[in-house]
């Protein structure tokens, strides 16, 4: 039946990650291109696969390790797969997996390197806007009144999301507390022996109110990388392979509108992505064992949380407590890496490694229930994508 | 109109310039008139902003623009402290405003709320255009900026 074989599920397998060493901004001593390399190698070397039989690139967010000059600088036998998520921000760090799965489902490739490359040090900062003299289209109506970067972009969704459904201050600090927290145990985290507390995150300096300091996602150079391939190929590889349940891409009516103009504004842009990825994945939210979730800013993730099911925003106040938000048994341990706000803004790519780790029973900070991980990418963007891996056990 | 260089932030932040297809012409030159021009679809009534060539609702082509009372009320705001910019750097925190236009078929604007940037501010709350020219710019602009009605 041709409306059972369009889907993902169980059909690509993830056989092998890797990441370089993660940065402050500024701080790394390679280039980005060669930091690309260095990731995409370090994650064939994890599948124990020759980099010459990669066949397709994936990336997002317009970056710039061109997938021709990979190829070229590897010396793969051939490309046959090159896509590129449009949209910008992390929206894209799951629909890059889905892409270069579906590249796989459709025949067109065999083996794909999905990465993010990213030297912030290098290539300027996402939250710095000056040297700009003149603007037009979209930021023509923001940047003027001082609604810059990322931080100004964002915050008037989230205090209209708060508003309208009782959301405090502290729903947004356990987050930050859960990344902290997880960092601590994460020798690869740039926030490694850095831990934080409540009166630490009380006492921090506003960013754009609702966000503290730790509210806000860092600025990092580094790159990660991980190997798709077909399911009959996955017991191949030395790892315990890990599959696409299902995966998402997208967002709601109109969530395009400039500027600030979508009818749904105080939201992720899951309302209609969320429920796309668990009927592919043929699992709801009582399945999902642990979350990662793009922390552009703590209150996407509460909105995020909630379009994904697992909890009504009128709940977000009692759920989000640190307690629950943490491995290896919380309710949903949540960024059990540090995620952006304390491993590294790798974009959000680090968001999916962890899940793989989970999904292998690797991770530093294992949860229990590890049959199906779930990412979130990008909250408030669009467009947004999600993703559901699963273990041999979830298919 | 005073037209002397009044502005709520400090100059050097990025000056708005119409898009290289000529798409928000009418806006800016509107609000350097001290008029908000908006557009609205001509053959179905459906308000749209920011401007498209095409209305949303009824895909009828090039939507025309017509005045718009500056009145609406707080949809949402924030209250900024981190300078994103160099401009920013000396000046402290400041108020951005995301304004309703409910006369306007409730199309939205980001403006900042003038006054002091430390009062309260509350959703849902009042507010009124006020035009802030800077004729000595070059180029040249307008911005609408909102005040407590």
């Amino acid at each position: 039946m041709a409306g059972r074989d369009r889907t993902l599920r169980g059909r690509v397998a993830v056989v092998g990650i890797g990441e370089t060493e993660y940065y402050r901004h500024g701080a790394a001593p390679d280039a980005e291109f060669k930091l690309a390399l260095k990731a995409i190698l370090a994650a064939c070397h994890d599948a124990g696969l020759d980099p010459r039989d990669i066949d397709g690139f994936a990336s997002y967010s317009d970056d710039r390790s061109d997938a021709s000059r990979l190829a070229a600088a590897l010396g793969t036998h051939r490309l046959r797969a090159a896509t590129m998520q449009w949209g910008g921000g992390g929206g894209g760090c799951c629909a890059a997996v889905a892409n270069a799965a579906a590249s796989i489902v459709a025949g067109l490739a065999d083996c794909v390197v999905v990465f993010r490359s990213l030297a912030q040090g290098q290539y300027g900062r996402f939250g710095q806007t000056t040297g700009i003299d003149t603007i037009s289209g979209e930021k023509a109506y923001l940047m003027p009144y001082g609604v810059l970067a990322p931080p100004q972009r964002f915050a008037m969704r989230v205090q209209r999301y708060m508003h309208e459904h009782g959301v405090r201050q502290e729903a947004l600090r356990a987050i930050a507390l859960a990344s902290y927290h997880h960092a601590q145990a994460n020798p690869r985290a740039v926030m490694h022996g850095k831990p934080l507390d409540a009166e630490k995150y009380d006492a921090s300096r506003w960013i754009a109110e609702p966000f503290h300091l730790y509210d806000s996602c860092m600025e990092n150079d580094g790159a990660a990388a991980l190997v798709l391939v077909p399911e009959e190929r996955a017991v191949d590889f030395q790892h315990k392979p890990v599959y696409v349940l299902g995966a998402a891409v997208g967002s709601g009516y109109r969530t395009g509108a400039i500027p600030h103009n979508s009818p749904l504004y105080a939201s992720a842009s899951f309302d209609t992505v969320a429920p796309d990825l668990y009927r592919m994945a043929g699992v709801g939210p009582s399945e999902v064992g642990v979350v990662q979730c793009y922390e552009n800013f703590t209150g996407g993730v509460v909105m995020a949380l909630a379009e994904h099911g697992f909890f009504r925003p009128e709940e977000a106040n009692d759920f989000l407590t640190l307690e629950n938000l943490i491995a290896p048994s919380g309710r949903l341990p949540l960024n059990t890496s540090g995620g952006n706000l304390a491993e590294c803004y790798m974009h959000g790519f680090e968001l999916v490694l962890e899940a793989v780790r989970q999904v292998r029973g690797t991770s530093t900070n294992q949860a229990t229930r590890n049959d199906v991980a779930m990412v979130i990418g990008g909250p408030m963007v669009t467009p947004v994508s999600n993703l559901l891996l699963g273990s041999d056990a979830a298919l | 109109m005073n037209r002397k260089a009044s502005s709520y932030l400090p100059p050097g932040l990025p000056i708005p310039v119409v898009d290289p297809d000529g798409l928000s012409a009418p806006y800016w030159a509107g609000l350097r008139e001290g008029r908000l021009l908006m557009q609205r679809c001509a053959h179905c009534q459906t308000w749209q902003f920011g401007p498209e060539w095409l209305c949303h609702r009824c895909h009828a082509f090039d939507p025309p623009w017509v005045e718009a009372e500056p009145r609406g009320r707080i949809f949402s705001w924030e209250r900024v402290w981190h300078p994103s910019h160099a401009a920013l750097r000396p000046h402290g925190p400041y108020v951005a405003v995301l304004v309703e236009l409910p006369d306007a078929g409730g199309v939205r604007m980001v403006g900042n709320l003038l006054g002091d940037p430390m009062q309260a501010v509350a959703i849902g709350a009042e507010v009124e255009g006020v035009f802030e020219h800077h004729p000595d710019s070059d180029p040249p602009y307008s911005l609408l900026q909102w005040r407590m009605r």
